[in-house]
């Protein structure tokens, strides 16, 4: 008796009018996965220099109700994230990954800042994590799972806050999954987001935080290189 | 203008029966575009009733006679964006198990072309003399619309004609509801189409409505009629050709 | 859910007489197409990105069983597990059996077509397991015990009022007096009902947008988040997907996201995109700890290399129900089944047999709105009118309309009789259409008249009247 697995694949081939597919071929097809070539990429974002490319990014992150503060460096983070905080009403929380790019941030010069670093728990309401990069072309912050960056805290909380170099932006997808695969292993998690939680479900009309976060919030800091 | 051009006109069936007047109006806009004009006896239909019921054999036949009535002429022209469809975009793919005949479908689908379409495009037309003082709107048949790319040329034609102000029509893309047995195999569904299209046309305040498919218009002309609408209904050749003035709308009246 | 394709013409007309879904439908019939649109005129490549996208497609179709071996061989190197099911049946034992062996009570669902298409909700229930639907279309449907009218805005056949009554009878926790007026309360509400859900499930089950076979991924693309809450929280995550998803690389995985949210919803890109691989990793702190992908024949490999292949090529985007006039004039529980539009109109019959689903690809008025919106380029009008050939062939259209048509054939191509009688027809309608110009009824046309008048002929036909133009000298014209 014959496998479903064996069935579907005759079924395949049998459609398909061939038995199996020959060494040549399968080596020609493998050969086009291994290579992954692009597709045509929009011309976009792909032909501005690094500054448009940034602006661009927070002009197509800003159009999804993502909020972005440029800060000129690291050291301007902490102050960042404690106005925003106040400004939108939240207690002085958070979660943070743990990921050590984050640990050269001057923390202490907000000590009524509440950090954990972790995952995410359900009593959390404002989380903080890298990205590995921002996608210009949509506004898209990609982050991937790890020991360092726990996926519950891009989807637990309420808030999510994103800190970003200038030098992490990039211009496509394509240009992320290149990032990704440079990693040391494919993570569980790759998260393209692209502003916070929405639904149309009701009468067409968009509500934000259906069951993500309601805000996504992106602090841009703009002389500081892409973390090694 | 370009050379002459010896035209066989395909009547179409609804032409025939419904509306001569349209098919006149296209002989007489077709021979100002320079055309002899020609109308094969043996016609009677594209085959599409036939075709878009899956009687493929059935279209199979109606389709060897287009091809044999209409060899030898330099175009084909169709005051119907659907029939002309029907033989310059389907008529290869009926013979596609048959060399000879897919040659043949082939050769003709190259030199067939809805009225308006041709008149433009073809004979570089670029105005016409008629004269018509009404505001009209348009609907854009389906057929001629997506299959033949017609759009542009009648309103570049109608805007020529004296007199005329077009407004567009809202959704003017969306299909009216006759579809040939759509109509008369699912009524309701059909009902709603074109009440959404008779109300659209009420709402532009135009005082007619033109269109290049005689089906389109006899769904349109019967629903505006049904509703009591004064608006009338007619074939774009008809005002092209300055013939308006003379000929009730459809579905109106003879003076 | 056992399919009622074929009543659909009564569906229709309940459908039609609903006001409630008329005006639903109303909304959705403008948006949709409008935010489309300003979306493609953004991407000046778009035109370009369908023909790419068709390629990709086609070319992993050619291929698939390839693609599927090197899939499986990544979900396996990457810790996961591939089940192969050849029909809905082997696919519920196999979510059944996974579910066993975490001894599951809660399971936390995605939106997925394909766990709709297998009835997948009714088995869990039917064994002790709770599916609880946490996509809010699908939450407010599961709630009212139907099924989805659209195959990415579920409850697209609802006004506010109706979530509101669904939620005041299944939250029966909740303050009744509180007010449920306004949409943002109804999601705030959903959102506090469903967290705990989330929280509590053993097992998350998503569907796929694509399946990748570079990686062995699975990428689901959603604006909620509740895919993502469904696959990370839980010990297992289950894929239930299909063959046809699958894609050779993520840079063809790129072009095809790139059409999907434009062509869907006017979005630029969904909110989450996600590429899920296997469980966690050794010293991740959260994902699932077992990652399980069913995949799915249930009658695709049957339409390889067949009149049919094209419909493969399905995102299942909903540009064609977007701008359908039919579905836009009925909504979706007409059709039946787990797919309506235009994209249900041919692969319903493909899935569950044309004897059931034969009105779907009839209903149609081959204005080709959809195709000319299918981010793929699928022939659907075409693939609709094969339906009807084989219909037809099996004489299985109504006996009255095949007769009627065989026997206008037979005249048609016989010219002489056809123009007599063609004329004879237009002289006595013209002449019993008097003084009106029309017919308010007619004998044999009762369908057209009952809902609109008939122009009447002008009288003589075309042929005769250009015959008798022929014979006269010219000067006489």
């Amino acid at each position: 008796m014959n496998s479903a697995r064996d069935d579907i694949l005759a079924g395949i081939r049998r459609g398909l009018g061939r038995g199996p597919v020959g060494a040549e071929t399968a080596a020609e097809l493998a050969a086009r996965v291994a290579a992954h070539r692009r597709n045509l990429v929009p011309a976009r974002a792909a032909g501005l220099d690094h500054a448009a490319r940034v602006d661009l990014f927070v002009a197509m992150a800003e159009e999804v109700q993502t909020t972005v503060a440029r800060v000129a460096s690291l050291d301007n983070v902490p102050g960042e994230v404690a106005r925003y905080l106040a400004a939108e009403n939240l207690p002085a929380e958070l979660v943070m990954a743990p990921d050590p790019s984050l640990d050269a941030i001057r923390w202490d010069q907000r000590p009524l800042l509440q950090i954990r670093r972790g995952r995410a728990e359900p009593r959390d309401a404002v989380s903080l994590t890298p990205c590995l990069a921002a996608v210009a072309e949509t506004g898209t912050l990609l982050l991937v799972s790890g020991a360092d960056t726990p996926t519950t805290l891009n989807f637990l909380p309420d808030t999510h806050i994103v800190v970003l170099r200038a030098g992490q932006v990039v211009a496509s997808y394509e240009d992320g999954w290149d990032l990704v695969r440079g990693r040391q292993e494919w993570p569980r998690t790759v998260n393209l987001i692209t502003g916070p939680s929405r639904t149309g479900d009701i009468e067409q009309r968009i509500q934000l935080g259906a069951h993500g976060p309601r805000r996504l919030h992106v602090v841009l800091v703009e002389d500081a290189p892409a973390a090694e | 203008m370009a050379e002459p051009a010896r035209v066989a006109l395909l009547v179409t069936c609804l032409v025939d029966l419904f509306r001569p007047s349209v098919g006149f109006a296209a002989v007489k806009l077709l021979e100002e575009a320079g055309c002899t004009v020609e109308v094969p006896y043996a016609q009677t239909c594209c085959g599409q009733p036939a075709y878009n019921s899956g009687a493929r054999a059935d279209a199979q036949a109606i389709a060897r006679q287009v091809i044999a009535a209409f060899a030898g002429y330099d175009y084909v022209v169709a005051p119907s964006g659907s029939c002309a469809g029907m033989v310059k975009i389907h008529y290869p793919g009926l013979f596609a198990d048959e060399p000879a005949t897919l040659a043949q479908a082939q050769e003709l689908a190259a030199r067939t072309w809805e009225l308006v379409s041709f008149l433009v495009d073809v004979r570089g037309m670029e105005r016409v003399a008629a004269r018509w003082e009404r505001n009209v709107t348009y609907h854009d048949g389906c057929s001629g619309l997506r299959e033949l790319g017609v759009k542009q040329q009648p309103r570049r034609l109608l805007a020529s004609v004296a007199g005329l102000q077009l407004t567009e029509l809202p959704d003017s893309e969306v299909c009216c509801g006759f579809g040939g047995t759509f109509c008369i195999k699912y009524p309701e569904i059909s009902d709603k189409m074109v009440t959404d299209k008779a109300a659209d046309i009420a709402a532009t305040g135009a005082e007619a409505v033109l269109a290049g498919d005689l089906g389109c218009l006899l769904n349109i002309a019967g629903k505006l009629a049904r509703r009591g609408s004064p608006i009338e209904a007619r074939h774009v050749a008809e005002v092209l050709a300055g013939m308006a003035d003379e000929l009730p709308a459809i579905g109106m009246p003879a003076r | 859910m056992k399919p009622t394709s074929h009543s659909f013409p009564a569906n229709a007309r309940i459908g039609l007489a609903d006001p409630i879904l008329q005006t639903a439908l109303g909304l959705a019939r403008s948006g949709f197409p409008l935010r489309r649109q300003q979306a493609i005129e953004r991407l000046p490549e778009f035109e370009e990105l369908r023909e790419v996208g068709r390629a990709i497609k086609d070319h992993t179709l050619a291929h698939l069983d390839f693609y599927l071996e090197l899939y499986e061989r990544n979900v396996t190197a990457a810790g996961g597990q591939v089940h192969w099911a050849r029909n809905a049946a082997e696919a519920r034992a196999a979510v059944l059996d996974i579910c066993r062996s975490v001894d599951a009570k809660i399971v936390t669902k995605g939106k997925s077509m394909v766990a709709e298409e297998i009835a997948l909700n009714d088995h869990l229930e039917a064994n002790g397991i709770t599916p609880v639907e946490t996509d809010l279309g699908e939450y407010i449907i599961q709630l009212r015990h139907e099924p989805p009218s659209h195959i990415i805005a579920p409850a697209i056949h609802l006004m506010k009022e109706q979530v509101a009554e669904a939620f005041r009878a299944a939250h029966t926790e909740l303050d009744p007096d509180r007010s449920l007026n306004d949409p943002r309360a109804l999601c705030d509400e959903a959102r506090t009902v469903l967290r705990p859900r989330f929280l509590a499930a053993d097992v998350g089950i998503t569907g796929a947008n694509f399946l990748v076979a570079e990686t062995g991924s699975s990428i689901i693309v959603t604006n909620e988040g509740n895919g993502d809450l469904t696959q990370i929280l839980p010990r297992i995550h289950i894929v239930v997907t299909s063959l046809e998803k699958v894609v050779p690389t993520l840079e063809d995985a790129a072009t095809l996201l790139r059409l999907l949210a434009r062509s869907a919803t006017g979005q630029e890109f969904s909110s989450y995109t996600t590429i899920s691989t296997g469980p966690r990793r050794p010293g991740d702190h959260d994902g699932p700890e077992q990652y399980h992908v069913v995949l799915l024949d249930n009658g695709r490999t049957a339409l390889l290399g067949g009149e049919f292949q094209d419909m493969l090529r399905c995102l299942r985007c909903a540009a064609c129900l977007n701008h359908c006039p039919v579905y836009a004039a009925v909504g979706g529980h007409a059709y039946g089944w787990v797919y309506p539009g235009p994209m249900g109109a041919v692969l319903t019959p493909a899935l569950v047999g044309v004897e059931e689903a034969g009105h779907l690809p009839n209903a149609s008025s081959f204005c080709g709105r959809c195709e000319s919106v299918c981010p793929v380029k699928i022939p659907l009008p075409k693939m609709m009118r094969h339906w009807r050939e084989r219909e037809f062939a099996r004489r299985l259209s109504p006996p009255v309309y095949r007769s009627g048509l065989r026997l206008w054939a037979w005249v048609a191509q016989r010219p002489a009789l056809y123009h007599a009688l063609a004329d004879i027809a237009g002289r006595v309608l013209g002449w019993a259409g008097g003084h009106r110009g029309r017919f308010r009824s007619l004998p044999f046309a009762q369908g057209w008249t009952a809902v609109r008048d008939l122009p009447a002929p002008e009288g003589r036909s075309f042929h005769s009247l250009w015959a008798e133009r022929q014979r006269k000298p010219r000067g006489h014209r």
